[in-house]
């Protein structure tokens, strides 16, 4: 196990790159960008970083790929009928929780 | 602060709920997996409380724990967290004029991808009380979670950790599909998005790359070719 010092070295490198991979584009873009191109790219990059985040990885974010199935139709569901993030997020957890059960039951 | 300052960090706050609750359990499992690899208590929450990041955190602890460079660990963050910069330039348009200079620093600190998520969700331009708000219970639900984890040990039931690990997914897709249902060229985004995550991710021929690429490259080539065959008319990219 590293000492003390550095253990330091270590959490410090870590957190002045992430801080500054956040920080650069957020102080140096700070006025509107007006070119088209640009900005239809980013206004798709929020639905292209969530959607490759979250599948495949929500098959494995659960003890089954089965249970996580049902979870998933039960997210896709009620985020079509618009609820709440917190109802979305709560809902797939109880449909994965009951799934798991019945799973092992059998 | 003013009535309406106080009204805006409210609405916030209340929009970052969620995510401090899902920070919970997974800095919690961060603060065991820490504690188990030998760390002492204060290494995991220190690291938590200046990264604020999961993926690039786990990914420190398997380069500390093998005693591996800072060289090592330098290219594993820069890997791993780039899409931030992907993350934070689309939030650097997002952002109202009463957001300042030295605002940006901080907000800058927790830009997480649920942060970035709920932030970009919102209709319009979001102010700085709205972000100081949104940041404010996924900081806490991650400082706490992790400190929990190292200091308790085991205590959540695996079975209903397991069943929260999809909660953070969940939130994601209510993000993402009811815009998806009015504007048609989002739902192409993301099925070229997901697609090419599930290629990427499974076929052996690129199973060396890292999620952390993965997810930069599909979201390059995903909103490279919406931008591309679907340009946005000037006030809706707003939006």
């Amino acid at each position: 196990m590293p000492d003390t010092m550095q253990l330091l070295i270590y959490i410090g490198a870590m957190a002045l790159v992430t801080y500054l991979i956040r920080l650069l584009p957020l102080v140096l873009f700070t006025k509107k960008i007006t070119n088209r191109f640009v900005k239809s790219f980013l206004y798709y990059v929020p639905y292209a970083v969530l959607g490759a985040m979250t599948i495949p990885a929500i098959f494995t974010s659960t003890t089954y790929v089965a249970s996580a199935a049902v979870g998933l139709a039960v997210a896709v569901f009620f985020a079509y009928r618009e609820k709440s993030l917190l109802f979305v997020a709560v809902s797939a957890s109880t449909a994965v929780f009951v799934a798991e059960r019945v799973i092992e039951f059998f | 602060m003013k009535e309406k300052n106080f009204l805006q960090y409210k609405l916030g706050f209340r929009d970052g709920v969620p995510i401090g609750l899902g920070y919970f359990s997974v800095a919690f499992t961060f603060g065991l997996a820490a504690m188990a690899m030998g760390l002492p208590l204060w290494a995991p929450v220190l690291i938590s409380l200046t990264n604020v990041t999961s993926a690039g955190q786990f990914a420190g602890l398997t380069v500390i724990a093998a005693l591996g460079s800072v060289i090592e660990i330098v290219l594993s963050q820069l890997i791993i967290n780039m899409r931030y910069a992907l993350m934070s330039l689309s939030l650097s348009q997002k952002l109202d004029g009463t957001v300042r200079l030295r605002d940006r620093f901080l907000i800058a600190f927790i830009n997480t991808d649920e942060v970035f998520a709920v932030a970009a969700g919102r209709p319009g331009e979001v102010g700085r009380w709205y972000m100081f708000g949104l940041i404010t219970a996924p900081y806490l639900g991650w400082g706490l979670g992790t400190l929990c984890g190292a200091a308790a040990g085991d205590i959540m039931p695996d079975s209903l950790a397991a069943a929260l690990g999809i909660a953070i997914y969940g939130m994601f897709l209510a993000i993402i599909i009811p815009p998806a249902k009015k504007d048609r060229p989002i739902v192409g985004v993301i099925a070229i998005a997901v697609v090419l995550s599930c290629l990427l991710q499974w076929a052996p021929v690129f199973a060396g790359l890292g999620s952390g690429f993965v997810i930069i490259i599909c979201t390059l080539v995903a909103a490279t070719l919406g931008a591309w065959l679907c340009p946005v008319k000037e006030d809706a990219a707003d939006a």
